[in-house]
């Protein structure tokens, strides 16, 4: 499912990379420690997390991830925005939390046939 | 073949550039994808550690034909006691770190997981060497 798909489903607002909107999206990964994200997340995912500061976009980048969703309604920084045009991974806001946005996420991209992810 | 990046301590806007220009070389030399991902993870780590800890450091890639050599010096307080540090979720970070969600204790544990050898030497008030090879087989 490409970002922006996800974006509409979700009603998520574009803030930046938006020339990233057609990536493919294979899964999630939620927290706000770096560390975690940067050991655990997979390429291609989409990171919930309520950080909103330039070093997510540094991690975003290293693990090749499809897009960020900042939660709460946060909004990326100046410089994180530039950074994630630059980069052409989008970040996308809501104002669900973070349960409620993984939860959506998850629905969406198990399989029809009620599969879970891998 | 090497090359070395230098790492300003407490620019945590520069945290990552290093590592990402050390991505982007093994891309162009076409190293295996997964060793990429894990030599990745263990720089991104080494180099935000002397972001959050050191004065200024440096980032020095051995690329030999069998394996990636990695060797992060910096100047800074040192590590007292490594095994400790090597322990999840230990971590000296400052609260203005923490609330950037650093400082969670992982990243020694992620570099250890992440490379095939590792070892670390530290002076206290003088410094800490990170030392990690990842070998392409195997």
């Amino acid at each position: 499912m490409q970002v922006k798909e996800i974006m509409q489903a979700l009603s998520l607002t574009p803030c930046s990379g938006h020339q990233g909107l057609d990536r493919e999206i294979t899964g999630g990964y939620v927290s706000d420690l770096l560390s975690d994200v940067m050991g655990h997340a997979r390429e291609g995912e989409a990171w919930i997390t309520l950080q909103a500061h330039k070093n997510i976009m540094a991690i975003a980048s290293l693990k090749e991830l499809a897009a960020i969703i900042l939660v709460k309604g946060r909004r990326p920084d100046e410089d994180t925005a530039s950074a994630s045009d630059s980069e052409g991974i989008p970040i996308l806001s809501t104002p669900l939390d973070a349960f409620e946005t993984s939860g959506k996420l998850y629905q969406l991209l198990a399989s029809p046939s009620g599969e879970s992810l891998p | 073949m090497e090359f070395t990046y230098h790492i300003e301590g407490g620019d945590f806007s520069r945290a990552g550039a290093a590592s990402s220009e050390v991505k982007k070389i093994l891309k162009q030399l076409n190293i295996d994808l997964a060793v990429i991902k894990r030599v990745v993870v263990a720089l991104y780590e080494a180099e935000v550690n002397v972001v959050a800890h050191a004065h200024e450091g440096i980032m020095k890639i051995t690329l030999a034909p069998d394996s990636i050599e990695a060797v992060i010096a910096d100047k800074g307080p040192g590590i007292p006691d490594i095994a400790l540090a090597m322990q999840e979720g230990y971590s000296t970070a400052s609260p203005r770190v923490r609330e950037m969600g650093f400082g969670a204790g992982m990243g020694l544990p992620n570099i250890k997981k992440n490379c095939d050898r590792l070892e670390i030497e530290s002076t206290v008030n003088a410094g800490t060497t990170v030392k990690m090879t990842t070998f392409f087989t195997g």
